[in-house]
């Protein structure tokens, strides 16, 4: 090991540090914060699995999914279907929903993949768009199945001994899933996998060159995008305890990639701070004014112009900034649009 | 179901293709001179409707709205073009509306929040903005821009924060309730034709996006501007190479494309009506107009806008529960074997 290399793992050590630090806190603060914080941090924490699987796909994989929402949707909708049509998933059985979530999610995206992982660039947004809108058109249309535009009102969470219609209880349990999908993720982006699927997003054709099948990489890729998306889908309907086409619409998969953009792409941690913040921006502001949504535009307009890295990035380029102004002849600007292009891991 | 259930339907669906080629002619052209996946398209119709609303409470004139709507949207479309979608030239501009924009947001917000240090004076109210604006700007002004001219995922999101404070505004503006544009009387009656009845209006819109489709293809094959635009289409390096200026092009694509997707909100708000959450109701319709057709292909977006439209009404008719999934799955199919569209060219 060289001595960069060293440097490297250890602040890799002490990132981890503080990320566990962080979740510790938070399993401390947010019970003892008042019901509006803890289902406020509940609905963050189980959409932030959503946005972590935007960000496998985006940042590690370099695809920009715009239909995401789709293993979500089909998640909650199954969630939903099978409590009030079979009164399934409301006892133990609630773990068998948690499977079948994730394996309808991973299955869905299997079927998908097919058609989306062969585009390239704005085409894989365009028909990833389409593929999401094929399934908002059934939560939509489909009025004896989802309940159409009315969806499902579900009656209270599940009971297994945990009763979860306590808000804390659920809390920690929603805690525990979106911890162990950031720790799961991580371990895959880390793996010798996952560095192959950064070698694709960086030089796709390289990696083609040096023996990878990169169609088969990105598809399972998607594919475990597609189960944690089905997984945030099942916990998001007892969250809420009602499911509707706004689960599946167009802007929910948009929402979830401007969180990644927002935290930072290609650093799972960074999802989990932008769902916190534009969470947190629109359930305080909505709570106190009618416009909330002027800040939500703002937030986008603001990220997409001045954060080049999200926020997880905003240290390397103080960094950077700063020694670009010592030396006085590098432009800002320059440093940042060669950041864009050349990502450091 | 008889022969009248076909001949209405089809009409239906041609009518509504009809309005469905003036949304997504203008998005297919964006998309082909400037290589942007607009999001805000569905609010430019929205906002066409809207306007044409206070035109006609302003004036009673119904065909005095079109032109007044379909311009201004073209205004606003041309403002989002120059000072967000390049991040070249006018950087004090934009700056500076950032910078207003985030100024009236926080004393909006202190004033929610803190009434007490505002009260209901608009005095204290600009002040707090004024100051903001300030800040904000010698903060905004210190931060290098990020380019998106090559980061389709960033113009994409880029428009959607535009999409959402066009609906923000529209809501405050506007209201939230469902709202109607009534034609002139003349456009109610029926025709009768072969013993079915047709409305009128919707042959009027039929005729209006013939009409457009005609205006739209001598301007693009017989003016040197046309010639330009397709120049700038299939290669706009080479098209700057030999001395077209595309940048003014874009400019110009992009307002039409407003003005077009205005006149369809005008147009459409007769019938659908004009309500919160229409453009992002439209947006993927149009968007599935762009992508049967091919993206930039003007025929295209005749013949996708038509597909579209017949298979939205007859999917509604024939089978309603999978009405939608009958309307994005061919769209789907398509991207998957030919991804640049029936007829896109490469």
């Amino acid at each position: 090991l060289d001595e960069s290399e060293q440097r490297q793992m250890t602040s890799q050590k002490t990132k981890i540090v503080a990320v566990a630090v962080a979740l510790l806190a938070l399993a401390y603060i947010v019970p003892n914060s008042g019901s509006f914080v803890v289902l406020l941090a509940t609905r963050a924490m189980a959409f932030a699995i959503l946005a972590m699987s935007v960000d496998l796909l985006l940042g590690f994989t370099g695809l920009s999914s715009m239909g995401q929402a789709a293993y979500f949707g089909v998640g909650a909708y199954l969630t939903a279907v099978l409590a009030t049509k079979f009164h399934f998933g409301m006892g133990w059985d609630f773990w068998i929903v948690v499977v079948l979530g994730i394996l309808i999610g991973a299955a869905l995206a299997a079927v998908f993949g097919l058609f989306a992982i062969r585009a390239g660039g704005v085409y894989f947004l365009m028909i990833t768009l389409a593929l999401g809108q094929c399934v908002w058109g059934l939560a939509y249309r489909w009025n004896s199945l989802t309940g159409g535009d009315n969806g499902i009102n579900m009656s209270g969470r599940p009971n297994f001994g945990l009763d979860l219609s306590n808000e804390v209880t659920f809390f920690y349990l929603v805690f525990a899933f979106f911890a162990v999908s950031l720790l799961m993720l991580y371990v895959l982006v880390r793996s010798p996998f996952g560095r192959s699927l950064e070698g694709i997003r960086e030089r796709e054709l390289r990696m083609q060159i040096l023996g990878y099948n990169t169609w088969l990489h990105k598809y399972i890729a998607f594919i475990i995008a597609g189960g944690f998306g089905g997984l945030a889908g099942v916990l998001w309907a007892h969250t809420n305890g009602h499911v509707s086409p706004e689960t599946v619409v167009l802007t929910t998969s948009v929402d979830a990639l401007l969180m990644v953009v927002l935290g930072g792409s290609g650093t799972l941690v960074g999802a989990a701070i932008g769902t916190a913040i534009v969470f947190g921006l629109r359930e305080y502001l909505s709570t106190l004014v009618p416009w909330w949504q002027y800040v939500l535009g703002a937030v986008y307009v603001l990220t997409i112009l001045y954060l080049p890295m999200g926020l997880m990035g905003i240290p390397t380029l103080l960094r950077q900034r700063m020694r670009g102004e010592r030396k006085k002849t590098d432009d800002p600007n320059k440093i940042a649009s060669k950041e864009l292009v050349s990502e450091p891991s | 179901m008889n022969t009248q259930f076909w001949i209405v339907q089809a009409f239906n669906g041609v009518s509504y293709g009809a309005l469905l080629f003036l949304v997504g002619s203008g998005l297919s052209l964006i998309f082909g001179v400037m290589r942007i996946v607009n999001l805000s398209h569905g609010a430019y119709f929205l906002w066409g409707g809207y306007i044409a609303l206070s035109v006609i409470h302003a004036t009673g004139s119904w065909a005095l709205s079109l032109p007044v709507a379909a311009l201004a949207v073209a205004m606003i479309g041309i403002a989002m073009e120059r000072l967000f979608l390049r991040s070249e030239g006018l950087e004090v501009l934009r700056t500076a509306v950032i910078a207003a924009g985030l100024g009236v947001l926080i004393s909006l917000a202190v004033s929610a929040r803190w009434p007490q240090l505002i009260g209901g004076g608009w005095i204290q109210f600009v002040a707090v903005a004024a100051a903001a604006s300030v800040a904000a700007y010698v903060l905004l002004s210190h931060i290098p821009i990020v380019p998106i001219e090559n980061d389709v995922l960033r113009q994409v999101l880029l428009t959607v924060g535009f999409a959402f404070l066009f609906q923000q505004a529209a809501l405050d503006i506007w209201g939230g309730n469902n709202m109607d544009i009534n034609p002139p009387p003349a456009f109610t009656q029926s025709i009768v034709v072969g013993g079915t009845y047709l409305p009128l209006y919707r042959v009027f819109m039929i005729a209006m996006a013939v009409a457009i489709g005609v205006v739209l293809w001598l301007i693009m094959e017989k003016t040197r501007m046309g010639a330009a635009v397709r120049a700038t289409v299939d290669d706009a390096q080479m098209a700057r190479g030999v001395g077209i200026d595309t940048n003014r092009i874009s400019m110009f694509i992009f307002a039409l494309g407003a003005f077009l997707a205005a006149l369809g909100g005008v147009i459409g708000g007769a019938f659908l009506g004009i309500y919160p959450g229409l453009d992002f109701e439209m947006l993927p319709l149009a968007f599935a107009v762009v992508i049967i057709g091919g993206m930039g292909s003007l025929g295209g977006a005749a013949i996708g806008a038509l597909a579209v439209g017949l298979a939205d009404n007859f999917g509604k008719a024939l089978f309603p529960e999978i009405s939608y999934f009958t309307l994005y799955a061919p769209m789907v199919l398509i991207l998957a074997i030919k991804p640049t569209g029936l007829f896109g060219r490469e």
